[in-house]
């Protein structure tokens, strides 16, 4: 077994220091290391974004970082978007609207939506459903979580 | 996944240098999106990811007037399609960079990677075709520079040697008059992999009424991206319309050699390398002309 490294990263605003083996990706970091369980293992292979979050404030599949190249960097997970017993307006959004049945896809579409707003606060339906094509959801049919998304850019 | 050992690469000498102790036995990380799929599904093996993200000349995403634009292997597909120069410069790089996967997979994707793992349809490499993208190789103590359109030799295959890594490209600056597209059919919106990929450039005289060089490249229909230099011979000197189009485009199909699979007939990718050669040199001309 190779050894493992010492990992210093920022997470949701806290400094966190890990030990990881090179091989462990940063979702695998994240929920078994840390015991972060926000963000989940959908299809660990880049395909469904379940797993997303902000790397340096960009959106990435946390299944396809390495928990070695986090070092030095700053991340966003989902635990980190309530703030002060508030929930993150995307996170009101998604409740009003009932964006979301099972769940699982949920943190990763809120990360998802978070980046495109950060990026563009006043989209479009067309951009809101081509920005989220990374991210299935195999309950909602969508729809529910486009408004959602609309909603809060509007509140924004 | 197996276990490996994970070196952040200082420069490219040391990335070159770790690269050629190691015999084979490493492998290049740069955005990871193909290569840590491809290391968990064990298709690959590694003793030592080499990280290149962290190389300057790697990581590089500058426009000169005169240089042209020097494009890191490991830049991210979301900083080349907001980058003002690439927008303005590239607009052939800019369809490209915009089509690969969804924004998560943009946000580390980077088309030096792309163009290594060298897919058929990989959807940069006609783009970087008809940009004339030159590949800066790297060796420990030498480099040697390969026109994009000879790197790709085979599926998955590419001209790299062991030992040797892509460490950037490097496009040279569009002329007056240019223009460039890359189109792509997928049944889907969005999220798909190309059933066919057609990249075009057209570079229009001082007057816009004629086309003084032109550049058309095809994905997904050969065993490597196509460069088809005949179907841009063809509309030299001619005037930019549907007719000359078609005639570019009979050569491309002429050119195709597609293989029948589940995403598409080779009938059917024939015909689309028709339509979408006709609707890529219109975009660019359409671009040229502003």
């Amino acid at each position: 077994m190779k050894s493992k490294v010492i990992v210093a990263t920022t997470i949701n605003g806290d400094d966190v220091e890990f030990l990881c083996e090179p091989r462990q990706s940063l979702l695998e970091v994240l929920r078994d290391v840390l015991g972060l369980t926000g963000a989940k293992e959908g299809c660990n292979n880049g395909n469904c974004g379940a797993c997303n979050v902000l790397l340096d404030g960009v959106l990435v599949n946390s299944c396809l970082v390495l928990g070695v190249e986090a070092e030095g960097r700053t991340i966003e997970t989902v635990e980190g978007l309530a703030a002060g017993g508030e929930l993150h307006p995307l996170q009101q959004k998604f409740l009003e609207h009932a964006a979301l049945q099972c769940g699982i896809c949920t943190p990763g579409f809120l990360l998802a939506a978070k980046a495109l707003l950060d990026h563009n606060p006043d989209p479009t339906e067309g951009e809101v459903r081509h920005w989220l094509a990374g991210n299935l959801c195999r309950c909602t049919g969508y729809d529910k979580i486009v408004r959602a998304v609309l909603d809060a850019a509007d509140a924004g | 996944m197996q276990p490996f050992r994970y070196i952040r690469a200082q420069n490219v000498e040391h990335a070159a240098t770790l690269l050629q102790q190691q015999d084979g036995r490493a492998r290049i990380l740069a955005g990871g999106t193909d290569l840590i799929v491809a290391l968990r599904e064990r298709r690959i093996a590694a003793e030592l990811l080499i990280d290149i993200k962290g190389v300057p000349e790697v990581d590089e995403l500058t426009y000169d007037a005169h240089d042209g634009l020097r494009l890191g292997a490991a830049v991210p597909c979301h900083r080349i399609y907001r980058h003002a120069d690439v927008l303005r410069h590239y607009p052939g790089i800019v369809d490209a960079a915009s089509l690969i996967g969804g924004v998560q997979i943009q946000g580390r994707a980077s088309l030096g990677g792309n163009l290594c793992n060298a897919s058929p349809a990989a959807d940069s490499i006609p783009a970087l075709i008809v940009h004339s993208a030159i590949c800066d190789i790297a060796l420990p103590q030498t480099r040697r520079r390969v026109p994009v359109e000879e790197f790709c030799v085979a599926p998955g295959k590419t001209v790299l040697a062991r030992g040797e890594f892509l460490a950037s490209l490097h496009l040279p600056p569009p002329p007056p008059g240019f223009g460039a597209a890359y189109l792509r059919f997928i049944p889907r919106n969005e999220m798909d992999i190309a059933v066919v990929g057609v990249g075009a450039s057209v570079q229009l005289d001082a007057d816009r009424r004629h086309i003084v060089a032109a550049r058309i490249a095809l994905g997904a229909v050969a065993p490597t991206p196509l460069f088809v230099p005949e179907a841009g011979a063809a509309l030299l000197g001619a005037a930019p319309d549907d007719a000359v189009f078609a005639r570019a485009a009979e050569l491309a199909q002429a050119a195709a050699r597609p293989i029948t699979d589940m995403r598409g007939t080779a009938e059917f990718r024939r015909h689309l390398v028709g339509v979408l050669t006709r609707r890529a040199l219109a975009k660019a001309v359409e671009r040229a002309s502003k």
